[in-house]
């Protein structure tokens, strides 16, 4: 390969990861939009309506508020660690969108075969999102230690503990969906449900989709998981962080919430696929992104309905609950796929069979 | 028992919590949008003081300094001397209302309707001093708003 064509092949990258970050961002400062009017009309009240049409101007408001504060940094802080953090915890959140194919086009016909729309198809594609989501507690752990005051590293401990917990369970929900699926590919994934609702994994996997939305809530701190940002427990780990450090985690955050919405359109509620297959005219990525969005609101639902966890309850559910329920699920499963009778039932699913 | 582990298994608490907010998110809002809609205002409605005229143009206050004296927050200032045809009136009439604590005793106290509260609210100013008030001032106030003014005394008139 010439060194002309490796300058190409990373202007297409450039190019491809501009195409998803950009639109993550600016989804990101949408979301806290619609977040804030959904909870208001919920209670009863307008939201945000004031800055520009309908308040759509908000998130720009609110960005060069953010940009134009200052950051406090603590003296006894290590400044290092302390400016790496924020960043530690949204670059996975970011990267992760790496391997989520937003759908699959032939480029009206050009191409002979159609291609995935992901920066990179990888085959262990749902391992590498598994990942690359847990560096984020990095962050978190780094936010604590660095701002050298008790509550942050306390804060910090407790969302670190928090999120390993629940990776578990997650992790674990996702060894279902890839047995059904047969391959860690998420466009393999999304194709083995090919077929209309009756195929998408909700169906054999629901208590699973419950279980893994839920561990979303948890993983990415949204009520009714927010004790790594609660004010009565001291803002927990970002006690300390100001201005646009501050605004950095909550990016950080809503891109998380976003990856978990498309995550689970991915591998539970078939993708890109229509729910019935003559809907499957109207383009892949606007299911999917639909599918994400209704996903989005539930996330925004949940934290206008429920309120905050107790700490033990909510490690009493993650290890008692959601544990046991997806090891026995797996269990399950594997029964189904092994058992000369019962995989009948289970091969309706089964698309490697 | 079979039904409790049903709802505990199902969420079924969690939906009945959703499914009450998702009704109230279609609820119609009780948002009163402050500077397009307003709530409506009481004919006793306390706010910016007016000194009022007959409808000679003649002014009201006699300079009694009975509002001066009732007011609990000494807000009023009045200094008076006697006009050319030997009637008593105000060279001076001002209220700060920085001090003053609109509890109305001023508009109960006069004997000739001059001091009143009318129901205008929105006169924030940047300054203390733009809050200090003249003799001027209060009758200018008096007199862009004395249809407000008549129309409450009116419709508070039958409680007196």
């Amino acid at each position: 390969m010439s060194v002309m064509d490796m300058a190409i092949q990373a202007g297409i990258w450039a190019l491809e990861i501009l195409a998803i970050a950009a639109p993550v961002a600016l989804t990101v400062a949408y979301i806290t939009y619609f977040e804030r009017r959904i909870i208001g009309w919920i209670q009863v009240r307008q939201g945000c309506n004031r800055v520009g049409p309908a308040g759509l101007l908000q998130p720009l408001a609110d960005g060069l508020k953010l940009l134009l504060k200052e950051t406090i940094i603590p003296a006894r802080a290590n400044k290092v660690l302390f400016v790496a953090a924020p960043l530690l915890s949204l670059v996975p959140a970011l990267v992760a969108f790496a391997v989520v194919p937003f759908g699959e086009t032939s480029l009206f016909g050009i191409w002979e075969t159609p291609h995935i729309m992901a920066i990179s198809n990888l085959n262990v594609g749902l391992l590498y999102v598994m990942a690359i989501s847990s560096l984020s507690i990095y962050g978190v752990l780094m936010a604590g230690w660095a701002s050298n005051s008790k509550y942050p590293i306390i804060g910090s401990i407790r969302s670190t503990c928090q999120m390993i917990s629940y990776e578990i369970s997650m992790g674990f929900g996702l060894v279902t969906v890839m047995m059904l699926a047969g391959s860690l590919n998420l466009a393999d994934i999304v194709h083995a449900q090919a077929g209309g609702i009756l195929h998408w994994y909700m169906i054999p996997l629901f208590p699973m989709l419950i279980v893994f939305f839920i561990s979303g809530c948890a993983e990415t701190g949204r009520t009714p998981f927010d004790l790594t940002e609660t004010e009565e427990l001291v803002s927990g780990y970002y006690t300390e962080y100001s201005g646009m450090w501050f605004a950095t985690f909550s990016l950080a955050e809503y891109g998380a919430m976003i990856l978990i919405s498309l995550l689970t359109s991915i591998l539970f509620l078939g993708g890109w696929y229509a729910p019935i297959p003559a809907l499957d005219i109207i383009p892949g990525t606007f299911w999917l992104l639909g599918k994400s969005a209704f996903l989005i609101f539930v996330f925004i639902w949940f934290r206008a309905t429920f309120p905050r966890y107790r700490y033990d309850q909510m490690m009493r559910l993650g290890w008692k609950i959601f544990l046991p329920w997806t090891l026995g699920w797996i269990f399950v499963v594997g029964m189904f796929i092994y058992t000369p009778g019962l995989d009948g039932i289970i091969n309706f699913w089964l698309a490697w069979r | 028992m079979l039904k409790r582990a049903f709802k505990t298994w199902f969420l079924w608490e969690l939906l009945i919590g959703l499914s009450v907010t998702g009704r109230y998110l279609f609820k119609k809002k009780i948002t009163i949008e402050y500077p397009e809609q307003k709530t409506p205002l009481s004919p006793r409605f306390r706010g910016l003081h007016a000194l009022r005229r007959y409808e000679s143009g003649e002014e009201r206050c006699i300079a009694c300094k009975l509002c001066e004296v009732v007011c609990p927050a000494l807000a009023i200032t009045i200094e008076s001397e006697e006009r050319d045809d030997g009637s008593r009136r105000t060279t001076r009439y001002d209220i700060d209302f920085s001090k003053c604590i609109y509890c109305g005793f001023c508009q109960e106290a006069c004997p000739v309707d001059a001091i009143v509260e009318t129901q205008e609210f929105e006169y924030a100013c940047e300054t203390r001093d733009g809050l200090y008030y003249d003799k001027e001032m209060l009758l200018a106030n008096g007199d862009r708003l004395e249809k407000q003014i008549a129309a409450n005394l009116a419709a508070d008139a039958r409680y007196s």
